[in-house]
């Protein structure tokens, strides 16, 4: 591991944690971690158990045995292993997903909105009466006019109003990074946040992330099978293979690695 | 900033809002004094049916809760508020077939003091119910509503010393005018549209949209969905309290699974998941069902006498029910609602030959 730096400033870290469906060993005995402030990248074939160790991380599955620990800012630590998943949120973490998913229904502004409900100190009630809750009116407002300004930092104020669905593709990945932000959160999952791009809006992508962890202050782990995205902006890399992590390091050692080579293509690739 | 869903022109839309109110209170005061009772009680069937309809689809099509539950609610409102209301005289009167229980005898109070009572109620047993049932979804969520109406229903026909059984409740005191309905409906017209305006309007309406991402944003799906069922129970508990008052006469067969439908008939012709359908689909499937009477009336076609047919203009709703679904399947509202604004840019566009506005 690349343990140079000390003393470890991690925001995340796995301990042993395996997880099982019945006879399917889904993760088995995942040790990593992420530093405050890193991008730092979940690779492997399809089926590796990385999607599922996104839903081990938030909250999803409880796993079999280990756990996860998280810090929120530095020289504090707690292990959110067990917490329900709108716990994790409220300890800091957001998170995308694979098939996006968005509240279809809604407008993009709702979308952010619902996001920041999280942070919301106002009783729900309070805004039926609104007219004898000012505070609570105020911070109402406050809210939306947060949403507008982060519709905005993210190049979507012109879908403000406009029913969700309806958005191109790339704005639904967007908007679904949006109401991730409105949570406030310290630490950003990011599940293949390229699927479905061209080659110039991968390349775009690269930037926007980096902007991402800058603005925001976020140390970032994304799964991607885009190697160009990957190779690009991630700092260190971790090789998940059918459940077990396989190698860790720099792109550079990644992408020479022959265990990773024969993990993607197969022995007689990592030997030629 | 310009991109918030800012009220463009809220003097104008306040003004619209009082004189509209003002107009609906003048053709109220009208109908009371020109109308015949038949025709009031249809109107007034509107205003219940529409609070009935809108605290179903709170439930169902704002929250995305698939509830067949809504009669159960309704009797537990319609028998507090009446046995809240009904004199010890009457009371002691109309218990034949077991004598009533003390305690009831006694116990009495005003009609508006019964009406919150009987949501209130309806609301605690909404409650209990959907603290384990809420763990289900979809249909399971449908099937075990419908169960607990049932056991309702039965509860009411058996336990005779407080419901009076089969035989229900007659003479309870009809308190519901129309100044009392369309008050109710206006009371609970402006909670619903100013939660589901408030941001979490916003959060309901995520839980139907997307549980899962919900979860992750760190919303409590499930204390979410409880409190919206909750929520609807309690106007479904006002709704029986008023319809009862409005029949004078309350027995178990009035909540079977048959009002729940055409609860759910209404909310999915106005529009599931619109405050403004639940109204539009009150009006249009209150007045259909009686002005459909008289196909079941006997015809006279020259020579030929075609007796009455019972059940007859249900067999008629039910095709239009179906060509709603078939050509309007998000119902007439969808999940839009109405707004002085919409309105009035959709007359500027009407006037000016369908330009842009």
């Amino acid at each position: 591991m690349t343990d140079a730096r000390a003393p470890r400033d991690n925001i995340l870290s796995l301990s042993g944690v395996t997880l099982r469906f019945g006879g399917l060993l889904a993760v088995n005995g995942m040790t990593m971690a992420v530093p405050r402030g890193g991008i730092v990248g979940l690779i492997g074939p399809n089926g590796a158990g990385k999607t599922t160790a996104f839903n081990v991380i938030t909250g999803f599955y409880k796993p079999t045995s280990g756990y996860v620990e998280f810090s929120h800012a530095p020289g504090e630590s707690s292990r959110i292993t067990g917490l329900p998943p709108h716990r994790v949120c409220e300890a800091g973490i957001a998170r995308t997903f694979q098939n996006i998913r968005i509240f279809g229904n809604e407008t993009a502004l709702q979308n952010v909105m619902v996001g920041a409900y999280v942070r919301q100190r106002g009783a729900w009630w309070m805004n039926m009466f609104s007219f004898a809750f000012p505070a609570a009116a105020r911070e109402e407002r406050e809210i939306a006019d947060n949403a507008v300004s982060l519709l905005e930092r993210l190049g979507l104020e012109k879908y403000a109003l406009a029913q969700a669905s309806s958005l191109p593709y790339g704005a639904q990945r967007r908007l679904e990074i949006a109401r991730a932000l409105a949570t406030r959160p310290s630490f950003l999952l990011l599940d293949e946040p390229a699927a479905g791009m061209n080659p110039q809006e991968s390349a775009d992508l690269l930037n926007f992330i980096r902007r991402l962890r800058d603005e925001f202050s976020l140390s970032i782990l994304l799964i991607e099978h885009d190697m160009k995205v990957v190779m690009g902006v991630c700092e260190h890399i971790w090789v998940l293979d059918q459940g077990e992590l396989i190698a860790n390091g720099a792109p550079a050692d990644i992408k020479a690695n022959p265990r990773v080579i024969e993990a993607y293509l197969g022995k007689e690739a990592a030997h030629a | 900033m310009s991109t918030l869903p800012e009220n463009k022109n809220p003097v104008r839309d306040n003004a619209m809002t009082v004189v509209a109110t003002a107009l609906l209170a003048a053709f109220l005061w009208w109908a009371e004094g020109h109308l015949d009772g038949y025709k009031i009680r249809i109107i007034n069937l509107i205003a219940i049916n529409a609070i009935l309809g809108l605290s179903l689809n709170l439930i169902y099509g704002m929250a995305g809760m698939f509830s067949l539950g809504h009669a159960g609610f309704m009797a537990i409102g319609a028998y507090v508020s009446a046995l809240l209301i009904l004199t010890p005289e009457q009371k002691t009167a109309m218990w034949i077939l077991d004598p009533i229980a003390p305690w009831l005898t006694g116990i009495h109070a005003p009609f508006l003091v019964s009406l919150l009572a009987a949501g209130l109620l309806a609301a605690l047993f909404g409650w209990l119910v959907a603290l384990p049932v809420l763990r289900l979804g979809g249909d399971y969520l449908g099937i075990a509503t419908l169960g607990f109406s049932e056991i309702i229903r039965i509860l009411i026909t058996n336990l005779t010393p407080i419901t009076n059984g089969p035989l229900g409740l007659k003479g309870i005191p009809s308190h519901t005018s129309l100044w009392m309905s369309y008050g109710c409906l206006i009371a609970a017209l402006a909670c619903v549209a100013r939660l589901m305006r408030s941001n979490f309007g916003n959060v309901i309406r995520a839980v139907r949209d997307d549980e899962i991402a919900a979860k992750t944003m760190g919303i409590n799906t499930y204390s979410t969905r409880v409190l919206a069922f909750t929520m609807g129970c309690f106007g479904g508990g006002v709704g029986g309290a008023l319809m009862g008052n409005l029949i004078t006469t309350i027995d178990p067969k009035m909540f079977m699974i048959t009002q729940t439908y055409s609860l759910l008939m209404i909310i999915v012709v106005g529009g599931l998941g619109s405050i403004t359908g639940s109204v539009v689909g009150s009006i249009l499937v209150t007045t259909m069902l009686e002005w459909l009477r008289f196909v079941e009336n006997p015809v006279t076609i020259g020579s030929l006498e075609i007796p009455g047919i019972p059940g007859m203009r249900m067999v008629i709703f039910s095709v239009l029910l179906i060509a709603v679904i078939i050509f309007r399947r998000e119902g007439i509202m969808g999940m839009s609602e109405f707004s002085w604004d919409r309105l009035f840019s959709y007359r500027n566009r009407v006037t000016r030959g369908g330009g842009a506005s």
